[in-house]
């Protein structure tokens, strides 16, 4: 189901996910059938200090995440992860953050209510005099052929997360 | 010793006697010799960058990474009100009606502007197309980018929106928009390089007053150049924008 005006929420039936984060943080989370549409014509902006906390956030990601922003800033980047992404593919991307590389790739995101949002994401570390003092991630519209790839993908990758 | 003062190629042919106007305020203001040079075009502009011939730029944010990175030039101000936003449109009886209706092959009007084409073809990424999977025409201004949709030569042309906007009205009529950027943080910026720096706290000073009219004929420069005014950007600002263009090139 395509929620197609991003206004009043659809309704679907809520499943519950337990996800347990790097940190070591336990979150339960209520995940619903509904895709929000990314926003035609924007980006979504937000920065991280080094260890993945938001500092900065636009309003573009505000809107889409479904939170106020003072919900979000100091929160870690996490918040937005959908129990449907496999790890993998954010150990990914901190591996190749912390090789200084930019990384790029297809994500699906949570959004407070529990609908969700798909995104092709870029993220970079700031450098700035040498160090690396937080990172900054764009997203845009994605593909929708790229996005139906990585459904099959990401759902192979989960579970084969499951079973290993 | 002379310094020179450079524009973005892209700027607003309606504004090319409003920088030398600017020009001519900025010398008296300071109390230096500028000379204004305005090239032709982005690449031989590079090159002027590249051999040090440039000290104040008003600079595509394309350049704002090379020009910070590479040659040491520092934001001094930039406009206010005035992102570079990109607009997608096709010929008003065109059959596409969203982006992803375009196709491989489909022709594409464009200006050499580095960063409207840049957020155009992110624009154009849901429909799965990129710069080897369609037909750029390059074309000197947006009024050619508009007679190519309007002659049917091409399938849809990027424009500045503010380009846009400025067209005359029956040919915004024989157009139609299929999108607009709305990023709000890309924006051309005034910047200073190293022979610039001993005068950097005065320009500074100046350009963030011009408005008020504390500056004599300050206002009338800024309206000659279509600004409403300069506001401050600092240097994590232009780090912040270049990250972002980093993002974006990729």
């Amino acid at each position: 189901m395509t929620h197609m005006d991003g206004g009043a929420p659809v309704q679907s039936e809520s499943r519950e996910f337990t996800m347990r984060h790097h940190d070591g943080t336990v979150r339960h989370v209520l995940v619903r059938d509904v895709e929000v549409p990314y926003p035609e014509g924007k980006l979504i902006v937000s920065r991280t200090d080094p260890s993945g906390v938001i500092t900065h956030a636009n309003q573009a990601f505000v809107d889409m995440s479904g939170y106020v922003r003072e919900e979000l800033i100091g929160q870690p980047h996490h918040i937005l992860r959908h129990p449907d992404m496999p790890a993998a593919a954010f150990k990914d991307l901190w591996d190749t953050l912390g090789r200084g590389e930019p990384w790029q790739g297809y994500v699906k995101n949570l959004r407070k209510d529990g609908s969700y949002y798909w995104v092709f994401a870029t993220a970079i570390a700031n450098v700035r005099e040498g160090q690396v003092v937080g990172y900054t991630s764009v997203r845009r519209k994605p593909s929708p052929t790229r996005v139906r790839e990585c459904v099959d993908l990401y759902a192979r990758m989960r579970a084969d997360e499951v079973t290993s | 010793m002379t310094l020179q003062l450079t524009v973005s190629p892209d700027f607003s042919p309606d504004h090319i006697a409003g920088w030398y106007v600017f020009n001519t305020w900025l010398q008296r203001q300071l109390g230096v010799r500028i000379h204004l040079e305005l090239y032709d075009d982005f690449d031989t502009q590079r090159k002027a960058i590249a051999a040090d011939q440039v000290d104040l730029i008003y600079a595509n944010p394309y350049d704002a990474a090379m020009l910070v990175r590479e040659k040491g030039f520092v934001a001094v101000a930039a406009p206010v009100d005035r992102p570079d936003e990109a607009v997608i449109a096709v010929p008003a009886e065109s059959a596409v009606q969203h982006v992803e209706d375009l196709r491989p092959g489909s022709r594409v009007a464009v200006t050499r502007d580095p960063d409207v084409n840049l957020i155009g073809m992110i624009m154009l990424e849901p429909a799965d197309l990129k710069r080897d999977s369609v037909v750029l025409q390059q074309v000197n201004s947006y009024v050619l980018v508009a007679k190519q949709l309007l002659q049917g030569k091409a399938d849809c042309g990027f424009f500045l929106k503010e380009a846009f906007d400025d067209l005359s009205g029956p040919i915004q009529r024989q157009l139609r928009p299929l999108v607009a950027s709305q990023i709000s943080v890309v924006r051309h910026v005034l910047m200073a390089g190293p022979r610039m720096r001993e005068h950097l706290p005065v320009l500074t000073d100046l350009l963030l007053k011009m408005h008020s009219g504390g500056a004599e004929t300050g206002a009338r420069v800024l309206e000659a150049l279509g600004l409403k005014a300069w506001e401050a950007q600092d240097q994590e600002d232009t780090e912040f924008m270049i990250d972002l263009m980093d993002t974006l090139m990729r």
